[in-house]
């Protein structure tokens, strides 16, 4: 399959939201999504709680498949960073590591050159931690050390789900 | 593909409403939104035109509740039935989980579920899935119609394989959740079996 499954691990978790947190800071952003490319959100900083960030994430997604899917047409592998601008604020996203999007908002405190600057710097950090973590589930995967919460699952814990 | 946080104890899946135009996907969603209580759903977002055709997509999280300490979530999407949006059907196929497949089952439409079915199978196939390995079930839905194909010829056509299947009305609700409920189970199982 294309895409293995993403599992994130607190170590890494902490070293992302580590990296985000400075960018935030450094880049005078308002706030700072990471998403799966399936829209699933993974973690964010800054004001997300002004936010449906879960909605945000799904649509961030499918803007990112849809202009993937433009990028194939015209012969290109896919285009990195898209870039939105509004009256207030903007929406910098982009691609890291081929697998996550690292969506940025920022108004005029700031501007599109420091964010495209230090969104470059961040990607390559964030770039190592996602290597690192897929390395990490494929050794865990290999040795079967793996503490999967539902291998004990039963026809119960789902009936519950739905009750 | 499911994405599960060990930090946060969450595991996320995605599930796909696919079918032939009209034939009810966003009426299964917007069922399931009405029903749920209003902590355990997101907004429901439509990716509609302004006749209310899915343009691109139906988006509808939903957060059932925990399951061994972790909280689990469901991401339901529906793909645009309509033949001519197949570049977006594929798009919104990327890292599926599991598809619920409406069928109409309408005797005119017939010819449209079986059309559907394969493109179904055929994008599956270029995202690097097999319909035949993957968590899948049918709906035949509609089926307070008048002109209904009885359910063991849609089963003849269109499940082969004997997937769970189920009746439904998704306007009054009937087999919504049955639908929705199999879907969950057979990827949760899933993922139990892939560890």
């Amino acid at each position: 399959m294309s895409n293995p499954q993403l599992i994130m691990y607190d170590e890494e978790f902490k070293q992302i939201n580590v990296v985000l947190d400075k960018l935030l800071r450094e880049a005078n952003a308002k706030v700072i999504f990471l998403v799966d490319k399936n829209g699933q959100l993974i973690t964010g900083c800054g004001e997300t709680e002004r936010f449906d960030t879960t909605s945000l994430a799904s649509l961030t997604a499918g803007n990112i498949a849809a202009t993937g899917g433009l990028a194939k047409l015209i012969g290109e592998k896919e285009f990195s960073i898209l870039f939105h601008e509004g009256e207030k604020d903007n929406l910098h996203i982009s691609i890291v590591a081929g697998r996550v999007i690292l969506v940025v908002l920022f108004d005029t405190r700031s501007s599109l050159g420091l964010v495209r600057l230090r969104v470059k710097k961040a990607s390559e950090e964030l770039t190592a931690i996602f290597t690192r973590l897929l390395e990490k589930s494929e050794e865990k995967e290999k040795t079967g050390d793996s503490e999967f919460p539902f291998a004990e699952i039963t026809d119960d814990d789902i009936d519950n789900l739905f009750s | 593909m499911s994405f599960i946080n060990y930090a946060s104890r969450e595991i996320n899946c995605k599930i796909v409403y696919y079918g032939p135009g009209l034939c009810g996907k966003t009426t299964n969603l917007q069922y399931v939104y009405q029903k749920t209580a209003a902590d355990a759903k997101g907004k429901m977002i439509s990716l509609a035109t302004e006749t209310e055709r899915t343009l691109f997509f139906d988006f509808l999280p939903l957060a059932l509740g925990e399951i061994r300490g972790f909280k689990t979530r469901f991401h339901l999407y529906t793909v645009p039935g309509q033949v001519f949006y197949d570049a977006s059907r594929k798009l919104i196929l990327k890292g599926v989980d599991g598809v619920v497949f409406v069928a109409d089952s309408q005797e005119e439409r017939m010819d449209a579920n079986i059309e559907s079915v394969e493109n179904l199978r055929i994008n599956l196939i270029e995202q690097g899935y097999d319909l035949d390995k993957i968590p899948y079930v049918v709906q035949y839905n509609k089926r307070d119609l008048p002109n209904v194909v009885s359910v063991d010829e849609l089963r003849r056509e269109l499940n082969p394989t004997g997937v769970p299947d189920f009746e439904a009305c998704a306007t009054t609700g009937e087999g919504v959740f049955e639908t929705l409920k199999a879907i969950a189970k057979l990827i949760l199982f899933d993922l139990k079996k892939g560890k």
